[in-house]
């Protein structure tokens, strides 16, 4: 199969608006990544599994991850004149990762045999711009795993047939997977009319007394 | 017109029965099969909608055994989670160990020793018997062959659990696998008492084929039923024996070579029409495969080290990256995704549970057939709800 910065430069060439960029990955498995922008993803991924070259027919993994927003700072060592002087001088820069939400697909294709192909997609933050395109029309594997993604996550996919909640009921409210997700305290609290009747309770006993049985 | 009115006044807590007036000739019922019934193999609901015996809709839902086994993966160390990957599919807790170990091995660039390969090879092929027997079993038990083939099924599984046993000290919950590498060496014996469980194996398998394969009743049960067509197996991503009864040639094994898989010659077994019968005898045809690459892997097998000397247990900090490893499980495709921040815990921890997946199709396979029949269907994916619920 051709490398990714290949099949990068192709998606340039085919969908000039996609702005298809290579993801570095520096881990040993060198399993490098393609961005491409948030409203073609569809079409990039039609092209991907239509592509005589690539033929990826087969969406093994789709995913998200969370990036909430981080502000890094790094040491920087600089030459600075001072006072006619060269001096070494150490800065500090701060570098701030924007917060977003990805969807990452890993495909694969059954007729060739050859992949992973990793594409990603970012929503634009993570609280109201959380919208991507589905690729389930693409590759109806995407159907379960986006609903996933959508009930851990929060990310809408837009042209889904049948987004729902998979894992969690659907009177849940947040998402489990969120980095910054809190958890309830009691999972199973139910306002139930029994804490109206402790209430009630309290008001016919004095502190520190215990309960009087009915009579 | 179905009366329902008798259903109301008693106490059906896993069947809502609810009239929907006249849809043309006859009336629908909604059934909603599960979470508690024997033959969704753990707690799997179907909401299905009934014309007569005829399912016209049908729409799984998920989560009751769902635990978020990602978000407990992010917030511990790498090893600490591997024990939990016995719990995803718990009739297969090597091979979820295996895939585990190899997408960690990709991420952190870990080579486990010959030795360690081909006792994973070895486990992992017996993990297949064991799950492939215990599959058949059950798809039978759902087909109504009460008892008597289970408990066949049964007893041979037991030997091969007896091995695991010595090997690892659980019949189940294995968590034998380490990070380049694994956990033990092979006590003394233990091959040949795996050869000797081996040797009797095709015996049983060729009993099971004389009681089952041709039978009259579970050809006209299956054959036909629930067909999976080729393009529609490919675009819904199911993976494992489902695709491969729909003809598609594609076993991992073969297609990424991971481990040493490449040194073992084994052919793929594959259906030609995708429907249950298909999808049984494939898995029937993918024992005897196994059982020639165990025969070979015992003979094989090298004495030396079994884990990778660059392996650290304490302190396992990989590099920032991601890796995907996936492996061929018996019930298809199990990955893991991880992503690495350089902490000691993953940012992120994925599983691609095949069992889920395979699911994608179910309402296809099972519109306009029989309800008894979406049971066998159901049966026929092979599912195990720790693992599709995560």
């Amino acid at each position: 199969m051709e490398s990714t910065e290949q099949i990068v430069a192709r998606i340039n060439a085919a969908i000039p608006t996609a702005k298809a960029v290579l993801v570095p990955n520096e881990a040993p498995s060198g399993q490098t990544s393609i961005l491409v922008a948030t409203d073609l993803g569809r079409k990039v991924a039609l092209w991907l599994r239509d592509d005589a070259q690539l033929r990826l027919d087969y969406l093994s993994n789709a995913t998200g991850v969370d990036w909430p927003e981080l502000v890094t700072k790094q040491k920087v060592k600089k030459k600075k004149v001072v006072d006619g002087v060269e001096k070494e001088v150490e800065e500090v820069v701060e570098s701030r990762r924007p917060p977003y939400l990805e969807a990452v697909y890993h495909l694969y294709s059954m007729e060739l045999k050859h992949g992973p192909v990793v594409l990603r997609l970012r929503t634009g933050n993570r609280s109201d711009a959380v919208t991507l395109p589905s690729l389930t029309p693409v590759w109806r594997g995407a159907e379960l795993q986006e609903r996933e993604i959508y009930d851990l996550y929060g990310i809408q996919f837009e042209g889904h047939p049948d987004l729902r909640r998979l894992l969690m009921w659907e009177e849940f409210v947040d998402h489990p997977m969120r980095k910054d997700y809190v958890e309830p305290d009691d999972y199973e609290y139910e306002p139930t009319p029994h804490d109206e009747v402790l209430t009630k309770a309290k008001t016919h006993y004095e502190m520190g007394q215990p309960a009087a049985s009915p009579k | 017109m179905h009366d329902t009115r008798h259903l109301d006044s008693q106490a059906q807590p896993s069947y809502r029965v609810e009239s929907r007036g006249h849809h043309g000739a006859s009336d629908l019922l909604e059934v909603s099969m599960g979470p508690q019934h024997p033959s969704t193999h753990g707690v799997f609901r179907m909401d299905v909608v009934l014309d007569g015996e005829r399912v016209v809709k049908l729409k799984p839902v998920f989560g009751y055994l769902h635990r978020n086994h990602e978000k407990i993966a992010e917030n511990t160390t790498y090893l600490a989670s591997m024990p939990y990957t016995d719990r995803l599919d718990y009739l297969c807790s090597l091979t979820n160990n295996w895939a585990y170990a190899l997408a960690v091995e990709k991420l952190a660039g870990l080579q486990p020793p010959e030795r360690a390969e081909y006792i994973r090879v070895i486990t992992a092929e017996l993990t297949r018997l064991t799950n492939h027997i215990c599959l058949i079993g059950f798809l039978l038990q759902d087909m109504g062959a009460s008892g008597t083939p289970l408990m066949y099924a049964f007893r041979e599984r037991e030997n091969i659990l007896d091995l695991f046993e010595s090997l690892t000290g659980a019949r189940m919950m294995c968590n034998y696998m380490r990070f380049g590498g694994c956990r033990v060496d092979l006590p003394p014996g233990w091959l040949e008492q795996t050869s000797q469980v081996l040797d009797r194996f095709p015996k049983f398998l060729e009993e099971f084929d004389r009681l089952i394969s041709g039978n009259e009743i579970l050809i006209a049960r299956t054959q036909g039923v629930g067909v999976l067509p080729r393009d529609l197996a490919i675009q819904s991503s199911a993976t494992g024996p489902v695709l491969r009864a729909s003809g598609v040639n594609y076993d991992i094994r073969k297609v990424d070579k991971y481990g040493i898989y490449d040194r073992f010659s084994f052919r793929v077994p594959l259906g030609e029409h995708g429907d249950v019968y298909d999808r049984y005898m494939v898995r029937v045809l993918e024992m005897h495969e196994s059982l020639g690459i165990l025969k070979k892997a015992i003979q094989d097998i090298p004495p030396g080290p079994i884990v990778d000397p660059k392996a650290k247990i304490r302190g396992f900090r990989p590099k920032a990256g991601e890796a995907y490893g996936r492996i061929e499980g018996p019930k298809g495709e199990l990955g893991f995704y991880l992503i690495s921040d350089g902490s000691p815990n993953p940012y992120r921890y994925r599983v691609r549970p095949p069992s889920l997946i395979n699911l994608t199709a179910l309402e296809d396979m099972c519109l306009g057939q029989t309800i008894a029949d979406a049971v066998i269907i159901l049966g026929s994916i092979d599912i195990v709800l720790g693992e599709v619920d995560r």
